[in-house]
């Protein structure tokens, strides 16, 4: 005999039960502290179902709030009744009714007679490792905490306030270093007696009775008074969530708590039968000699709370709708946004599809029409091309398309004659690529067969609406890639832009374009341009185009035309 | 939000309980037995009207979801659908007359029974085409969510409504009764869902689906509304305010994380547009007793005539809850 089990137990008795029994049967002690809020008729019940076995007592009861120190008193009651009636007890496991031993505890009691002289005891200096659970690591020990944060919410938070503004700092008795870890911890006679049977445990007691959540803290500060061989780890697996809510382990975890060779596991949920069926279970080898090694569930548990905390860049669903301020993960993935390029060049999203490979859709913002790639009438994610569904909610349709599309990066044409409602979404968003060529819309201006009036009429609008855009842009707060050119810089040297641009994006690993997009015919744009002048429409946009008609040849980027005077 | 606003929602509150009181008095008991009802009983509450041929199914689904007791209003069928209700011991039912429409499209009734019968417990309240999914409801029945939820301190759970069709004409496929509609009505539309907020009672607003693409191009501000929340530990004192989309107190509509996390939710598949649809579009937009003078059921039966697919090529075909997860619709939180 060499392991004595504390139970603590407040629910679920049938499970309790369970557990006791299958501590009993493996030849430990139990002693039993049942919750002082649980009825004396539900108490007498759960006593007189465990009647038939010999080592195993209940001791003084105790009201248990979480939080409070009515949990280390219990602990107290039940590891004295256990020293005092069990000699040969040499390591003492505290344990709780919801937890659930996974491996035979002779192979926990092996362990254990191969380390006599350790305390397990999960056990972190308060100062040098702040505790996961943010918020009051320092200020556990050092404010009053008479109201319990459960039950008691407002009075708590009112109260540590108030202290803090106080100034209250309350001083640690003698040699005490704050220490914290799991509450579940398996220590020797030697150690758990000289904590017990401390002249100055008064002491300690009366300071620990106001620090918050002692369960985390008095064993685990007393141990380093003690211990000659403290090992900071709890042969108990039990995880915890972001609010600090034990994760609960149902019977499709089966697999992982076999895999996990830990002794222990909490919290079990009390209808998990199969788990209740299953454990402790040998693996069906003969010995299993291993050390827990639970980092399976290490991992399940970290996504968890980082699925929690951060969630998915870029998903807007019914669980996690992040506030327009959130700033950080606006889309799921990268994107591109070419405005003006085709206008300039005729075959500008065939190129560039072929080009960098990626997907290259039309204007997606086009008045009358989605232009999904190919014209499609639905795409990803079941996205309608109808322009009123768009724009019943613009971004949640770019959102909602390059969450659907992830792993494939999206391109898309832009312009001022577009629905502008997403200016300022992609303008702050790191994963947009935004290139511009400005004034780029007046090249279908000048091939359209409309009436000079209108076209004026027009020019100006679009105009606008760019400097508009541009402005946005230009701002201060913007976190997209961005790129700006005007017209008539980008016809005077358009490979090197493009580069640049293909580089960036482009999924072929590739050296030097070998072939560039047809850039349209500009014979005559620049007298266009000087009738919009002459009509008083000043179009600043675009940059300095002569009347001279003089076509720019991007095969040939040497010959710079619009240099000459 | 300021004191007066907080004031009118309580009188709001206050006035759905009252109209429910009201409306109950519509509701004579057919089958009672509420008497089995335990304490930490999982409870289902569900208004229909001529959905006989999909009763046995619906009981089945839910009574392994692990319900433990259905609360049923029956407006007044003429189908035969107390042959799958009688003499269970699992189910209480209640028969009304009364207008739908006027009972607010059946809330009132059902906030009357909640009120009555299902504070303190875990309550879901669905239609009988809607069937509740949640994170890991392969393996784990309902109680493990809701001791969860419990334990999390949290009072109502989401499950967006997500329309299910199948491929093909509607009519193609007859189902039968007994039958797991999602056999026939495997469809789902994966990413087309908008949101916005409604900045009075905290909920979301989504729409989209199927419905919205099809039914809906033109005015998608008509699109109906897609979010839900059916599970809740009822109290006494609260009440849906407008079908299951929201309830008041507002607490309980703030399902949702703000600052980038992923609160635990689930989906209810949809599986209204089988080839018993057609028939009952016909049917409820005769009888118009539905929101917005049943302009929904006007518009299906109208677009029905000529646009007789749901199915497009984007369409996802429906595996399991982890394919949801994945997808985005919904999510394990930090339910592991």
């Amino acid at each position: 005999m060499s392991v004595g089990v504390l139970l603590l137990v407040h629910t679920a008795f049938d499970r309790a039960e369970q557990v006791a029994r299958i501590w009993a049967d493996a030849g430990c002690p139990v002693v039993i502290h049942v919750d002082a809020k649980v009825s004396g008729q539900e108490f007498d019940a759960f006593k007189a179902a465990l009647s038939d076995l010999n080592d195993v007592r209940f001791c003084q009861r105790h009201k248990c709030v979480w939080g409070m120190w009515g949990l280390v008193a219990a602990t107290q009651s039940a590891a004295e009744v256990m020293l005092a009636e069990f000699d040969d007890v040499r390591h003492v496991y505290l344990s709780s009714g919801s937890c659930l031993p996974l491996r035979p505890i002779d192979e926990l009691r092996a362990y254990l007679d191969a380390r006599p002289r350790t305390d397990f005891i999960e056990s972190a200096n308060t100062a040098e490792a702040p505790w996961a659970v943010a918020g009051l690591e320092e200020e556990r020990f050092t404010l009053f905490f008479p109201f319990s944060w459960q039950h008691r919410r407002w009075s708590f938070d009112w109260l540590v306030d108030l202290q803090r503004r106080l100034g209250v700092k309350r001083k640690l008795p003698e040699k005490l270093v704050p220490h914290m870890g799991s509450q579940w911890w398996c220590l020797t006679r030697q150690t758990l007696s000289a904590i017990l049977q401390d002249p100055r445990r008064a002491d300690y007691d009366r300071f620990f009775k106001s620090v918050w959540i002692p369960d985390e803290s008095y064993f685990q500060t007393l141990a380093r008074l003690y211990s000659t061989q403290i090992e900071s780890r709890s042969l108990t697996l039990s995880k915890f969530d972001h609010h600090g809510k034990p994760h609960v382990f149902y019977d499709d975890h089966l697999q992982l708590l076999r895999r996990s060779d830990c002794f222990v596991a909490r919290k079990i949920w009390p209808k998990a039968d199969r788990l209740y069926q299953v454990f402790p279970d040998n693996r069906g080898e003969e010995v299993n000699q291993a050390g827990p090694n639970p980092s399976m569930i290490d991992q399940l548990a970290a996504k968890a709370t980082k699925r929690r905390i951060s969630g998915r860049d870029g998903l807007y669903m019914q669980s996690r709708f992040p506030d327009p301020h959130f700033e950080s993960g606006v889309t799921a993935a990268p994107y591109s946004v070419f405005q003006g390029f085709s206008d300039l060049f005729e075959d500008f999203e065939s190129w560039l599809a072929l080009t960098s490979g990626c997907k290259v859709h039309g204007h997606l913002f086009a008045l009358d029409r989605v232009e999904f790639e190919d014209r499609a009438p639905v795409y990803r994610g079941a996205l309608s091309d109808s322009a009123r569904a768009r724009d019943y909610n613009p971004k949640s349709f770019l959102t909602n398309l390059i969450w659907n599309t992830r792993g494939e990066r999206q391109c898309f044409q832009y312009g001022p004659q577009d629905n502008q409602a997403n200016n300022w979404l992609m303008a702050k968003d790191p994963n947009a690529q935004i290139s511009v060529i400005s004034g780029a819309w007046a090249v279908p201006l000048f091939k359209s067969n409309s009436n000079f009036e209108d076209i004026r009429r027009d020019a100006a609008w679009m105009q606008k609406q760019e400097a508009e855009f541009l402005k946005v842009l230009r701002s201060p707060w913007i976190k997209a890639k961005i790129r700006i050119w005007t017209m008539s810089e980008f016809v005077d040297a358009p490979v090197e832009p493009l580069q640049v641009i293909v580089d960036e994006i482009g999924t072929y690993p590739q050296n030097r374009l070998t072939w560039l997009p047809k850039m349209t015919d500009l014979t005559g744009f620049g007298q266009f341009v000087q009738n919009l002048k002459n009509q008083g429409m000043h179009p600043h946009l675009l940059g300095e185009f002569p009347v001279d008609p003089q076509q720019p040849s991007p095969q040939t980027p040497s010959r710079r035309p619009y240099l000459v005077q | 939000m300021g004191l007066w606003s907080t004031y009118k929602l309580r009188l709001r509150r206050k006035r759905y309980l009252l109209r429910a009181r009201r409306k109950a008095r519509q509701l004579t008991s057919v089958q009672d037995h509420t008497a089995q009802i335990k304490p930490g009983d999982t409870l289902l509450v569900c208004t229909l009207y001529n959905e006989a041929i999909r009763m046995p199914y619906f009981l089945r689904y839910y009574r392994d979801l692990g319900i433990d007791h259905f609360l049923i209003i029956d407006n007044d069928s003429d189908d035969g659908v107390m042959d799958h209700l009688e003499g269970q011991p699992d189910i209480s039912v209640w028969h009304t007359a009364g207008s739908y429409k006027a009972a607010r499209f059946g809330v009132d009734w059902m906030n009357a029974l909640q009120r009555r019968y299902c504070h303190g417990h875990w309550t879901l309240v669905v239609d009988p085409d809607e069937f509740f999914i949640y994170p890991f409801c392969d393996s784990r029945p309902i109680q493990a969510l809701t001791d969860w939820l419990d334990a999390a301190n949290q009072r109502s759970f989401p499950a967006m409504l997500l329309d299910m069709y199948p491929k093909g004409h509607l009519t193609d496929q007859a189902y039968q009764s007994g039958q797991d509609p999602l056999e026939i009505a495997q469809w789902f539309d994966p990413g087309n869902y908008t949101i916005s907020t409604n900045p009075q009672l905290g909920n979301l607003w989504i729409q989209g689906g199927p419905r919205a693409r099809v039914f809906f191009e033109d005015v998608p501000k008509n699109a109906p509304a897609l979010n839900k929340t059916p599970l809740v530990k009822w109290d006494r004192s609260y009440a849906y305010a407008s079908s299951t989309h929201s309830l008041v107190p507002r607490g309980l509509n703030k399902v949702y994380e703000e600052w980038g996390g992923e609160k635990t939710s689930g989906i209810l598949l949809h599986t209204k547009f089988l080839d018993t649809f057609t028939e009952k579009a016909k049917e409820e937009a005769a009888r118009n007793q539905h929101y917005a003078g049943g302009a929904e059921y006007a518009a299906y039966a109208k677009a029905l005539k000529d646009h007789p697919e749901l199915w497009c090529e984007w369409s996802e075909k429906y595996i399991n809850w982890r394919q949801l997860e994945i997808l985005g619709l919904m999510s394990k939180g930090s339910w592991a």
